[in-house]
């Protein structure tokens, strides 16, 4: 460690502070590390490298570019990047939450019946709705956090009951279509072709935000890189953990009231596991540990669209719906070796 | 600051002794295990205190209980000559008392900044002033030469010794009056060990801290401490000035004890 180089780097240097070329080749290392550096940046060439190969290589190409396509896209994407918003939230303190798909499966249900059945107005009882999905985290941040269980367990005992709920109250049945005094806000919710996709980016700049910028957000990396460390310096990290179980909570109902809206459709089998589980898949695909302490939003965003990109890209060449599932979960681990792979790069481009 | 403080605040002895620590007639158990006997422990103002015994000797008890996470069977604290209850590690905190602890202390993922100002943060609601806290702990860690090339890093691409270096630095710039470091040099190479050394000798030269070593290795401690105490069994059985007393007698001390120990036991057979 140079002692002297200290002073003139110290302020404005970059993370890693690794000395630097001179010159013009400086300059070039430091555009390829501008890059390389961010944890997000070998997500984002797996989804350029899907883009190009189904926009121009694959028989998708013809239909890639379209604006329909591109809207279904961002239509799959959504649910995926909403939810695995509170997923790293959740996976970074060291938690997880098992539970979202079917928060998300509630959620419509409960405001159709508060519409329908209690005569409610569509804008409180959407926020009951969503408030539903907040005392949900609670809930697991109470049975997690308070009586000391695993959440892998705790979320997942929460998961079934309210599936159960979903089944027993709607009696299996879908309900189509959605509760009409709400359809007018519907429509900014979910019906309109674009709305999911703004309010994607909308929680996504949000969260990224407040988990790069705030105090919350440092806490929660605090919490999961070092939970005594962290108490030991006074931050309260059971808060910390409930309070990102209810944003999970709050994410998951939000995003089955706007998928019911986009599909006009209440179906009780939405969600579920298979939405969870691909929101916690974007969650790991854009760079989140699994064992906590770090994690990125954007990564997770990305991860999502990579996602997307691969069940919409295959569904328009024409694979059959029963073979689709084994080139997804192909594709994924394809993804994700790459993934890494661009990462060891970039460590041994910064040793 | 609690209503039993004194208003004489930080300038001058707030105790007749100029002691900002005293502790009297300290006894702990656990069960059938005796872990303090009757401790009598003096601190003044700016004093570097050696705490030095063999494992089991009752250090980390004596200093779990100064750092508020255990309390006391019998025996009271006395904080600037006041009588405390230190009900927890928080209250301990709160009145000045804080233990840093090698391992514990920081958070690997989290940049030296953050990590100097855990949950001290500061703000421009709503977001973090990451900017100000940069500069002010480059200031700080300059001003206590902890010679580091970027603020920026997260703290686990650095040495065992810059990171001690860093938790002690927090807490000095967390208006710690009294500061306990539990083994600060443990596990820790000679270059490494330099840094902890002349980061103690720097804040002893100011004066505005008082300091508690935990340790061992009598050798080091003696160089940086005005004062050992040893902790033998659960007692104090050696008082006396570092310069007075050296390697060899803290050693001979030790050994005659654990002769001692060893003659009753095969006597009793």
């Amino acid at each position: 460690m140079s002692e002297t180089a200290q002073r003139n780097t110290g302020v404005a240097g970059p993370p890693g502070g690794q000395q630097r070329g001179n010159g013009l080749s400086a300059h070039l290392s430091g555009a390829s590390q501008l890059f390389i550096r961010q944890r997000e940046g070998t997500v984002f060439v797996v989804v350029v490298l899907l883009v190009i190969y189904f926009g121009f290589i694959s028989s998708a190409s013809s239909t890639f570019f379209t604006k329909l396509d591109i809207i279904n896209i961002t239509q799959i994407a959504a649910p995926i990047a909403i939810i695995a918003i509170g997923e790293v939230l959740l996976l970074i303190c060291g938690e997880i939450d098992l539970s979202a798909g079917f928060t998300y499966a509630f959620a419509p249900f409960l405001m159709h019946y508060l519409i329908d059945f209690y005569g409610v107005p569509a804008v409180p009882a959407i926020l009951l709705a969503l408030l539903m999905g907040v005392v949900v985290g609670w809930v697991n941040g109470f049975f997690t956090v308070t009586m000391g269980l695993p959440s892998f367990i705790t979320t997942f005992g929460t998961a079934f009951i309210l599936y159960g709920l979903v089944l027993y109250t709607s009696r299996a049945e879908p309900v189509s279509p959605v509760s009409p005094p709400a359809q007018g806000i519907g429509h900014w919710i979910g019906t309109y072709a674009w709305a999911e996709i703004t309010w994607t980016i909308i929680f996504v700049v949000i969260f990224h935000i407040v988990l790069t910028r705030t105090r919350w957000g440092l806490h929660t990396i605090a919490t999961g890189g070092n939970r005594l460390g962290a108490s030991e310096a006074g931050i309260r990290v059971s808060r910390i953990k409930y309070g990102n179980f209810m944003i999970t909570g709050f994410l998951a109902a939000f995003v089955g009231v706007m998928v019911a809206f986009q599909l006009n459709d209440i179906d009780p089998s939405a969600g579920g596991f298979n939405a969870m589980f691909y929101a916690v898949t974007a969650a790991v695909i854009g760079g989140t540990a699994m064992l906590g302490g770090s994690g990125t939003i954007l990564g997770s965003f990305l991860g999502a669209l990579v996602l997307a990109v691969m069940t919409d890209g295959f569904d328009v060449m024409g694979i059959s719906a029963n073979v689709i599932y084994i080139i997804l979960g192909a594709a994924i681990l394809l993804a994700m070796v790459a993934n890494v792979q661009l990462a060891r790069l970039r460590a041994a481009g910064r040793a | 600051m609690t209503t039993a403080q004194a208003p004489a605040g930080q300038s001058g002895p707030a105790s007749p002794d100029g002691d900002v620590l005293r502790v009297e007639h300290i006894s702990k158990r656990f069960g059938a295990v005796t872990a303090l006997i009757d401790i009598n422990m003096h601190l003044a103002r700016g004093e570097v205190l050696g705490l030095i015994g063999d494992n089991g000797a009752g250090k980390s008890t004596l200093l779990k209980i100064l750092c508020g996470f255990q309390s006391p069977d019998r025996g009271r604290i006395l904080l600037d000559g006041q009588e405390v209850a230190l009900k927890s590690v928080d209250h301990a905190r709160s009145l000045g008392i804080d233990a840093v602890y090698q391992d514990l202390a920081l958070i690997d993922q989290l940049t030296v900044y953050h990590n100097m100002f855990l949950n001290r943060e500061q703000v421009r609601w709503p977001l973090l002033s990451n900017r100000a806290m940069r500069k002010i702990a480059r200031e700080r860690l300059d001003n206590m030469g902890i010679g580091l090339k970027s603020v920026d890093e997260p703290v686990a691409r650095l040495s065992g010794g810059q990171r001690q270096a860093i938790a002690v630095a927090r807490s000095v710039y967390t208006d710690a009056k009294i500061l306990l470091l539990d083994e600060p040099l443990a596990a820790m190479g000679a270059k490494e060990a330099a840094i902890i050394l002349d980061l103690i000798r720097d804040l002893k030269r100011k004066g505005d801290v008082s300091i508690i070593v935990i340790a061992h290795n009598y050798g080091q401690v003696l160089e940086i401490t005005d004062r050992v105490n040893l902790l033998q069994h659960g007692t104090i059985t050696l008082d006396k000035p570092s310069r007075d007393t050296s390697v060899q007698e803290l050693n001979d001390i030790v050994i005659a004890e654990y002769r001692k120990a060893l003659e009753e036991r095969h006597g009793a057979r």
